[in-house]
């Protein structure tokens, strides 16, 4: 039986972050609809009408679609409308998920890629109608070049995981050049999932590396692992512990020696921009998470967009097409590189989040730097003021982000995940749990440059709230959330019996 | 707890030998430690395996186990019973909820898997580790 | 700067709190000789209002104004304003993936109803919560037959969408992945007789589009009755999605991989879009991508979350179905409030019209000397012609009259120069297609 919120105390107290309200009931769209109703009309048909199954034959043709939804445009608005207050959002607060990077998403970005003129271009249509479009994308790649301080750039990749196989499509372009596109790509343990899985697409084997007791690259440890047969180190830096490692210019080199490349996950970048550049401490390749550092919405989970920038040596291999400026300073798309190690997805990208993202680059300008110390800066003032309620199990240097464990709190059986749980009541977005899998238990704590100091300290008065709690009334933290429209939801039997689509009853 | 007339692995599973057709699941031990099983993927009968070699996983809901077979044979049968009811490996892990049956290559390799005495000293030791 | 919501003295106070001295003091564990010294070079910082200047000088040097028939895996489709505000919602558009399920079930609900309306519409049994794009799609569907069949001999139709085919050869290439092409016959539909069975034993999957690069419905009953004879798999693109609003849909298929960008998505230059693969229930756990599920709480209230989650790189990492992380999730919602908007009978008659206007304009068009029609098969809104001048020379001339002209086949089909594929659906008003038609009718007259 779990205990009732009103058998304990008050779900929110001493905290000035949120309070209860209502929240609208609303069933599924398919469970609304009537014959008969519609949300949009179109123009008449202005050419006589055919016949589908004497255009096509009837074998050709479908039924109206049984289940379809009929519903009004008011429904359709109310419905969505009412969805959308049961999410929390960075417009509604702090989202402080680690290695997640959520900032403020300008809303003048919103309006400049919706104007008529960006928003209605074909991919296909001729160059010279697009030379807005390719300009946007030439003056993001300068941006982005000037940033990571590398020589080039493709925007095509449609997200982080996308432009990591990208880019070790290119070393192994590259490493084949040279007559052996070798076997292994070493990974350490605190990397995200999507590093082993592009390892794999791009045709390598996976070896893992562990961290030493720092929570860093063992130079020695890795110069036993860097033999002929291995193609790159993929390198997250700053790491998914949000330290920055110390020993990149050695680390790099030991790589280099061995005629290895250094591939850098670009996800935390948002700590580094314009104050130390990946072209000048060794990095070969690298991508940007653009609805990260760039601050291109996450929409739910996308779209994203994940650039990958490169030394001079892999130009040859960026993937097709490649933006290029002509000598009579017109922009083109290039197609005919023979060198390249093709296609990773239609056109030529997201241009609609590469162009949001030259927005919030062009907001900034080299005034970029700012905003990576104000992340620093929040990172840091959360880690000082947590530091006495939270186990801290790498005592390092923190940047963008900080990364605690539910060490003490595992005493009174309360675990990351209920503290992650009991936020939501405070009115917070939980913090990144179980992540990286070096900390068990851990809780990782990203505020990024949006968030006000009086932000940073609701958040931590909520934090040591929780603190208190857990020690305290464990079970009230065990059982959380209590504010929100459903409780805990069953995973398991989500799993075991998947219902993965609605059906008429 | 640990049935005595079955052998075990350091992987956490067991095989219970009749003539030359063993039985193979995993121990009580494993699945607490994976929690609430939600799949359960087997190989196909007929399938042939290696001793060490992975024969398949068990799946909770945020992590997958590969089961390492601990001897190497022919499958003979599947358990029909964990493709509808994989909870059943929470609940009788030592009965019910077996994995497979296989026709053992060479049954001596039972004999050099330990007994359940030595696998109850085993486990605690592991306890002992993980609590360290 | 108007983003950063800290005084100078708040920051003062934060690094006093923290025990530093300057903001300096907080990258130190940076190596000296890599911090930056000099400001990057950077155009800006820019106000609001010139960021909008800048974008729309942008837009000016587009084709703002033009009237298009380009089709070819990109539509330009109604799109109604309340979708539009609808995703623009900070709670839909600033939110994360919906991992923390009760602070999310916005977004989990908004995902199981994409996830039965891409059901729906492909007469397929499980959606996912959406890929990156159509041609992605394609090439995940492609590895899950390698996984579902064990087998590494694919077969793809030459009237796939030719960047989609090239996607799927960058992903082959390093995976032992062996693709084959397969011709089409003058109907323009898959040459059936290339399939034989002695190949189909060791193919993974056959891969048509439908409508397919020319235009033509694919026959897909019996092409699965085929590959399904021989073990092989059935793969099925589509890039025009409206079409399935009167076409039979690919209800044969094992896996269907779709661009969903013609339900209410603008073209914006080539994304984003949303990928969306449906399959078989029995083929779900080979699935890449998220998926929401429907569960309940203690209490018994209806809730979602995403399930099946094994399948993915954050917790298989290596033996993921897939790397794909991040997805399409702001567009698949567009895309699912656009369908409930149109609706049952809206989608139907959306495309009618567009069947409607693409046969007017072909007869237009067929009415000027010495343009032909290429294929025989059934088309729903584009359709292959021939002109007896280079199709470039005509687009060029068209483009001086505001008027962006058909997808040129020669430049991805040698043997089909002078031919190009013309796509008119319900934007099209019949003055413009017969602006268009009067056009083409001109360049053609006039003397070499």
């Amino acid at each position: 039986m779990n205990p009732k919120i009103t058998d304990l105390e008050t779900p929110i107290k001493n905290v000035g972050k949120a309070r209860a309200h209502v929240s609208q009931n609303e069933g599924l769209i398919f469970e609304q609809s009537a014959p008969g109703k519609r949300g949009m009309e179109l123009p008449p048909l202005d050419v006589p009408a055919v016949d589908p199954a004497k255009a096509l034959g009837s074998e050709f043709t479908r039924a109206a679609i049984e289940g379809f939804p009929e519903v009004s445009e008011i429904e359709v608005i109310r419905h969505f409308t009412r969805l959308s207050t049961w999410n929390y959002a960075i417009d509604l607060g702090m989202y402080p998920l680690g290695s997640c990077t959520m900032k403020y998403n300008p809303r003048v970005n919103e309006f400049v890629a919706r104007l008529d003129g960006l928003a209605c271009e074909h991919p296909e249509q001729p160059a010279e109608v697009s030379q807005g479009c390719l300009r946007i994308l030439h003056d993001l790649q300068k941006c982005l070049l000037s940033i990571t301080g590398m020589d080039a750039a493709t925007l095509q990749p449609a997200a982080g995981a996308q432009g990591e196989l990208t880019g070790l499509l290119m070393i192994r372009a590259y490493l084949e050049s040279q007559g052996n596109p070798r076997h292994k790509v070493l990974i350490p343990d605190s990397a995200h999932g999507t590093n082993p899985a592009s390892v794999v697409i791009a045709g390598y084997e996976v070896q893992n590396i562990k961290s030493n007791s720092r929570g860093q690259i063992d130079t020695d440890h890795l110069r036993e692992f860097v033999t002929d047969d291995v193609a790159a180190l993929m390198l997250t830096n700053p790491s998914t512990l949000g330290v920055f490692e110390e020993r990149i210019a050695e680390i790099a080199a030991i790589l280099h020696e061995r005629g290895a490349l250094l591939y850098m996950d670009g996800a935390n970048m948002n700590a580094l921009a314009g104050v130390t550049r990946p072209g000048d401490f060794g990095v070969d390749v690298m991508h940007l998470n653009l609805h990260k550092t760039f601050s291109t919405p996450h929409g739910g989970g996308g779209p994203g967009a994940g650039p990958v920038l490169t030394k001079k040596i892999l130009e040859p291999f960026l993937p097709v097409p490649v933006i290029v400026q002509k000598p009579d300073g017109t922009y083109a798309l290039d197609h005919n590189r023979a060198k390249s190690v093709g296609r990773v997805r239609a056109f030529a990208g997201n241009f609609g989040v590469l162009l949001r993202a030259l927005a919030y680059t062009l907001a900034y300008g080299s005034g970029i730097r700012q905003a990576t110390e104000d992340a620093v800066l929040n990172a840091n003032y959360i880690r000082k003021n947590l530091e006495p309620y939270f186990d801290l199990p790498y005592n390092l240097p923190s940047m963008h982000e900080v990364v605690f464990s539910d060490a003490r709190q595992k005493a009174k059986g309360v675990n990351t995940m209920d503290i992650a749980k009991r936020l939501i009541d405070y009115g917070f977005h939980p913090y990144t749990t179980a992540f990286p899998l070096i900390v068990p238990g851990a809780m990782m704590i990203e505020p990024t440059e949006s968030e006000s100091k009086q932000e940073c300290d609701l958040f931590i008065d909520a934090m040591r709230s929780i603190a208190a709690e857990a020690d305290a009334t464990p079970d009230l933290v065990k059982t959380a959330p209590h504010s929100t429209r459903v409780g805990r939801l069953d995973e398991v039997a989500a799993a075991r019996k998947p219902i993965l689509r609605w059906k008429p009853a | 707890m640990y049935p005595a007339d079955y052998r075990y692995t350091k992987d956490h599973e067991w095989i219970k030998l009749q003539g030359d057709i063993g039985t193979i699941g995993i121990t009580d031990y494993a699945q607490q430690e994976l929690g609430d099983v939600v799949f359960v993927e087997l190989p196909k009968v007929k399938a042939k395996i290696s001793a060490g070699k992975s024969l398949g996983s068990v799946e909770s809901v945020k992590a997958v186990s590969e089961i390492y077979s601990p001897v190497s044979g022919e499958v003979t049968e599947t358990n029909p019973l964990l493709i509808d009811a994989p909870e059943k490996i929470n609940t009788d892990p030592h009965n019910t909820a077996w994995l497979i049956k296989l026709k053992l290559a060479d049954p001596k390799e039972v004999a050099a898997l330990m007994d359940a005495t030595a696998y109850q000293a085993y486990i605690a030791e592991q306890a002992k580790e993980h609590s360290a | 700067m108007r983003y950063l919501p800290k005084s100078p003295s708040e920051r003062q106070e934060m690094l006093a709190a923290i025990g530093t001295r300057s903001v300096e003091e907080l990258f130190k564990s940076i190596p000296e000789k890599f911090r930056l010294r000099a400001p990057l070079d950077l155009p800006g910082p820019l106000s609001e209002a010139e960021i909008i200047q800048y974008f729309q000088a942008r837009a000016a040097e587009n084709a703002r104004g033009y009237v298009s028939f380009l089709g070819a895996g990109v539509y330009q489709h109604l799109r109604s304003v309340a979708a539009d505000a609808l995703i623009q919602r900070g709670e839909f558009l600033t939110s994360y993936t919906p991992y923390q399920a009760e602070f999310a079930q916005g977004t989990l609900t908004a995902i199981f109803e994409f996830q039965t309306l891409m059901c729906q519409i492909t007469g397929q049994e499980v959606a996912n919560a959406s890929m990156y794009d159509g041609s992605t799609a394609l090439t995940e569907a492609v590895l899950m037959a390698e996984r579902l069949t064990g087998r590494r001999h694919v077969l793809v139709a030459r009237s796939v969408h030719p960047e989609y085919r090239q996607v799927l050869t960058t992903y082959a290439k390093n995976l032992g992945l062996e693709i084959e092409e397969i011709g089409y016959t003058a109907s323009g539909q898959l040459d059936r007789a290339a399939l034989k069975p002695e190949t189909l034993a060791r193919t993974a999957a056959v891969v048509v589009q439908s409508p397919n690069f020319f235009g033509i419905l694919e026959e897909l009953p019996a092409l699965a009755e085929v590959a399904h004879g021989s073990g092989a798999l059935l793969v099925t693109a589509i890039t025009e999605a409206v079409s399935l609003g009167i076409v039979r849909p690919p209800a044969e298929a094992d896996i269907v991989a779709m661009e969903g960008q013609a339900f209410g998505i603008p073209p914006s230059y080539g994304g984003p879009y949303v990928g969306v693969i449906a399959t078989r229930e029995k083929f779900v756990r080979q699935m890449p991508g998220r998926l929401a599920g429907q569960t309940t709480d203690a209490a018994g209230n209806r809730g979602f979350v995403l399930t099946l989650a094994t399948r993915e790189q954050h917790i298989r990492r290596e033996k993921a179905t897939s790397n794909i992380c991040t997805n399409e999730a702001l567009y698949a919602l567009a895309a699912t409030i656009h369908l409930c908007l149109i609706g049952k009978e809206g989608l139907r008659e959306q495309a009618l019209q567009n069947l409607a206007k693409a046969r007017f304009a072909q007869a237009e068009l067929e009415k000027i000397p010495g343009v032909r029609r290429v294929f025989g098969g059934p088309t729903f809104n584009e359709f292959s012609l021939e002109f007896p001048r280079s199709v470039k020379m005509i687009n060029a001339e068209l483009l001086k009259e505001k008027i962006i002209g058909p997808f040129a086949l020669g430049t991805q089909y040698p043997e089909l120069t002078k031919r190009a594929v013309i796509c008119v659906t319900e934007t099209a008003p019949r003055a413009e297609i017969e602006r268009f038609a009067v056009a083409v009718r001109r360049i053609l007259e006039r003397p070499v």
